[in-house]
């Protein structure tokens, strides 16, 4: 077990060395930043004097390895427009994107479960079908106009709910609705195609033969079988939650790493860009890591398989 | 043991006691009737065989006893099923969940997959023995052990931490089999309990359902389509066809006087080693379609004795002698056929 | 009375492919179908149909409300924007856009995806190993983060946004093809026509790519809906098709700050989106029922 989890650790490394490498390549695309810092009133000196202090006169290898080195501390170096240590601000920022997406995850799973195990046993019937409709709705809506309308009426005309910003609990719900919605639809087809599969099985005919109850047959022996896909894409899911929470954290003034990224990409701020993207997919491998020690937890085929 | 017609005392009644049994299933092709009237007993310490093609109903039969067909494609339609003088088919939901496991037990065909793959074996065995004796703690391990014990796995309290897919094909099925015998029950089913196993494990497995039955009294219906089987291990036979009983009676009599052409034609295409016979010979035609059954006997089609009768009228069932029934035309007590039916062929 | 050719003795076993029961079975998504063609028919007969020029400003007819509320006219069925540009004009040339759009980087992806998913396949080991590290590698890079960049760097642009989707898109295909391949590859026809000496090319182009055209055409058609809302939501955060050019991201964005005054300059854009997107999604759904359930998972 404890080899399974070493050999995935050394994947998630890998894939994060080639990204960083990716972005350290791509930041320095976007551009020379000090067109954006210094004033327009700045000499040729000014430029060069500017480029040495922040060190982007050395060799790019140079650079990168620095990068890497510090990176690998917490150290991020200093944002090129806010002046602070990158890290400060991930630390300020970091925080209220989790928050914001484990409370969308938690309310997509406390809908998908009942609702994707219920459309399975009652397949068929109108709860079914409402669930269909919600499950291929929840992915077709483009989150960013659902967004805007709940928040112009449900913020805005019936004033139920706060439209942006982070003022106590009922901040929550809005972005997160929003940006669970989709994840809902997605867990709930993918558990009620498991469970249709798994109740036809012939362990769950053994379960009744055996005389177990209809509940405890659907919800212990059924269910655990039917949760290993889900649980690989709720960990997908997860993670495009961090990952496109973007859009949503513009429509809501959510000060989050979604928001912080799009400043820094339009102000070319390197050490932010390169800082979020890092922090983005370390953040994805490390759920993904755990996604995979939950399946072998669940799953004893996979964790008595050496 | 030959089931007598004279009425016994309730004390030989047998322990279940099918009459008039009618499933159906509908199917995108159709309406099948999978079970059509299907009447059979078995007593105390008895094994009837039930045997037959695939689709010939046997399943269907079995689940039926258990209402536990699969819904809502299939229905039980009709007739009675008496374990111990009661009526299984009036009885509710919560009466049957209670009558499952604890009076009647059932073995399936592919062990493989009849054990749930995330739960240890301790876990499901120690379910239905909870459910059945209301034991807890360290009384339900042991006798979960025990089970595993009666059914001949070495280091019983060891495999209780194991998983399914640590073990053999064998192995489980005897696990399968423990849980079957849990309570005990009344009536066993086993349905192809070792279709899917070795060969040479076969004959193990047939000898400890024997010791099973023997020790607990159980009535056993044994589904297989397989005669050596029956000829080993059961008392009578019942031979089904598409969805009917077409011949029932003790064993030894269906092998050496078959009164049915079905059964005569399995029979026969039992290769015999010694036997000078230039080709194999198989029941002639193709398998019914279940969804569009002919008028009059099923059989018809591939009946080497096929008269005119039967392909208009459905034969009754009739004694050929005591213990002994068949549906056939040509075992009817009713005189010589109406004229215009020739010769057969 | 012989068999029917695929019928059962006991229909508790489903057969492989029964000839009766699928011609029975065979209900064509008309809806979806029917959504998707209008939409494509609207967005290629553009220029030929009578809207009013999508680009045309117009100050006096600001903020028009559609024909059917008060202050309406036939003039503008849908109503105009901040400009004074007709909506529905700029909603069929926005067609246009998030069609082509999506059609293009998914031909793109998935040409270059199940390339990718093929050889990692067939040649196994070493070649494998190392391909699916860099596909397991792209599939956690956040695509609308390297778009955002692409579009700060080279500048916003239809090429841009097709490519920094398809870059991360086609690793999604790399893998189901991938798995797909890998089960092929058991049968015995692979075998078979290695000992026969076939080589790689052959093999692959032969018999396994047209058994995985199947699965393909699902992940597509599932595919373009995602990437059309991906596309709209740059568009709408400024990174992806740049104006004067209509396009259904954008106009939510313009219409986001006058919402309360005008609904339905966000409002209608988002429904066409909803709209093209539900009908692929839907197709893509029956699809894959008919062709491969066992894609359930996507």
């Amino acid at each position: 077990m404890l080899r399974f989890i070493g050999a995935r650790l050394l994947q998630s490394l890998v894939a994060l060395a080639i990204i960083s490498v990716v972005v350290f390549a791509l930041a320095r695309a976007t551009g020379d930043p000090l067109y954006l810092i210094l004033p327009m009133s700045a000499s040729p000196e000014d430029f060069e004097n500017a480029r040495r202090y922040l060190g982007l006169d050395r060799p790019y290898l140079e650079q990168y390895l620095s990068f890497v080195g510090r990176a690998v501390t917490g150290d991020f170096g200093n944002s090129l427009r806010a002046r602070r240590p990158v890290s400060e601000l991930i630390r300020e920022r970091l925080p209220n994107s989790l928050r914001l997406a484990v409370f969308a995850m938690g309310v997509s799973l406390a809908m998908a479960f009942p609702l994707g195990v219920m459309a399975a046993v009652r397949k068929g019937t109108g709860l079914d079908r409402f669930a269909q409709v919600v499950s291929v709705l929840g992915q077709s809506l483009p989150t960013f106009w659902v967004a805007i309308l709940l928040v112009e009426f449900v913020a805005g005309r019936l004033q139920w709910l706060p439209a942006g910003g982070i003022q106590g609990f009922s901040s929550y719900v809005l972005p997160g609705f929003t940006l669970g919605w989709f994840v809902v639809a997605g867990l709930m087809r993918l558990l009620r195609s498991g469970m249709l599969e798994v109740l036809d099985s012939e362990y769950v005919k053994l379960a009744r033969v055996k005389g177990v109850g209809e509940g405890r047959v659907v919800w212990l022996h059924a269910l655990k079988n039917a949760l290993i896909p889900v649980i690989t894409f709720a960990g997908i899911y997860f993670a495009i939650l961090v990952t496109t929470a973007i859009v949503v954290e513009t429509v809501f003034a959510w000060p989050g790493l979604g928001r912080l990224a799009y400043e820094g990409i339009s102000s070319r701020d390197f050490p932010v860009i390169q800082a979020v993207v890092l922090t983005t997919a370390a953040i994805v491998a490390a759920v993904n890591l755990c996604v995979d020690c939950l399946y072998a937890l669940i799953d004893p085929r996979i964790r008595y398989a050496r | 043991m030959p089931s007598s017609p004279v009425p016994e005392p309730a004390a030989a009644r047998p322990v279940v006691d099918v009459r008039g049994l009618r499933t159906h299933l509908v199917t995108r092709w159709g309406t099948v009737k999978a079970v059509d009237g299907v009447s059979f007993q078995v007593a105390e310490g008895e094994t009837l065989g039930l045997v037959g093609e695939s689709g010939s109903g046997k399943s269907m039969t079995c689940l039926s006893l258990l209402r536990l067909v699969p819904r809502p494609a299939a229905r039980i339609l009709g007739g009675e099923v008496w374990l111990d003088g009661e009526n299984l088919l009036t009885k509710s939901e919560r009466e049957m969940r209670a009558i499952r496991g604890r009076r009647i037990g059932m073995i399936l065909q592919d062990p493989m997959s009849s054990l749930n793959p995330v739960f240890s074996i301790g876990m499901q065995m120690r379910e239905p023995v909870a459910l059945y004796h209301r034991l807890r703690g360290r009384a339900l391990t042991a006798r979960a052990a025990e089970l595993l014990a009666a059914v001949r796995i070495p280091a019983p309290a060891e495999r209780l931490r194991a998983f399914p897919h640590q073990l053999s094909g064998g192995m489980r099925q005897r696990v399968v089999g423990a849980m079957a015998i849990a309570a005990p029950p009344r009536l066993l089913i086993a349905d192809e309990p070792t279709t899917s196993l070795d060969l040479t494990i076969q004959a193990q497995y047939l000898g400890l359902l024997e010791e099973l039955q023997d020790r607990h009294r159980l009535a056993l219906v044994f589904v297989t389509h397989n005669l050596g089987i029956v000829a080993r291990i059961c008392d009578r036979v019942a031979v089904m066809y598409a969805g009917r009983i077409v011949e029932m009676g003790p064993v030894r009599r269906l092998f050496t006087r078959p009164a049915h052409p079905y059964t005569r034609a399995l029979i026969e295409s039992i290769p015999r080693l010694g036997a000078r016979a230039s080709r194999l010979t198989a029941v002639e035609g193709q398998p019914p379609d279940l969804a569009h059954l002919p008028a009059g006997c099923a059989f018809a089609p591939r009946c080497p004795s096929v008269m005119e009768r039967c392909r208009v009228e459905a034969p009754p069932e009739t004694v050929v002698e005591a213990g002994h029934v068949t549906r056939c035309w040509l075992e009817a007590p009713d005189g010589p056929p109406p004229p215009g039916a020739g010769p057969p062929g | 009375m012989p068999a029917e050719p695929g019928a059962l003795t006991l229909p508790e076993v489903e057969p492989a492919v029964p000839a009766v029961a699928a011609r029975r079975r065979l209900r064509l998504p008309l809806f979806p179908l029917a959504m998707i063609l209008v939409f494509v028919a609207a967005a290629l007969a553009a220029p030929l149909l009578p809207l009013p020029d999508p680009t045309a400003q117009s100050l006096r007819a600001r903020f028009k409300p559609p024909a059917w509320a008060e202050g309406g006219s036939h003039e503008h069925l849908l109503g105009t924007d901040r400009l004074g540009r007709d909506l529905l004009s700029r909603i069929v040339w926005g067609a246009r856009v998030s069609l082509a759009a999506g059609v293009v980087t998914v031909l793109v992806a998935s040409a270059f995806g199940a390339a990718v998913g093929l050889a990692a396949g067939y040649y196994g080991g070493r070649i494998d190993a190392l391909l699916m590290r860099i596909t397991d590698a792209t599939l956690s890079f956040p695509v609308i983060l390297l778009a955002l960049i692409l579009a700060v760097t080279v500048g916003p642009s239809f090429t841009n946004v097709v490519v920094a989707i398809a870059v991360i898109l086609w690793a999604r295909y790399a893998r189901v093809i991938r798995g797909q391949v890998l089960t092929l590859m058991q049968l015995d026809f692979v075998a078979q026509a290695r000992l026969a000496g076939a080589g790689a090319w052959r093999i692959i182009m032969r018999h396994l790519l047209p058994n995985t055209l199947g699965t393909l055409l699902v992940l597509v058609t599932l595919q373009i809906g995602y990437v059309i809302i991906v596309e709209a939501s740059l568009s709408f955060l400024g990174a992806g098709i740049p104006p004067p050019t209509p396009a259904w991201g954008s106009m939510i964005a313009e219409g986001r700050d006058v919402v309360t005054i005008a609904w339905w300059v966000s409002l209608f854009p988002g429904l066409a989106i909803l709209l093209v997107v539900l009908a692929f999604n839907l197709l893509g759904d029956w699809l894959r029922d008919t062709f491969d359930p066992k894609l359930r998972q996507l």
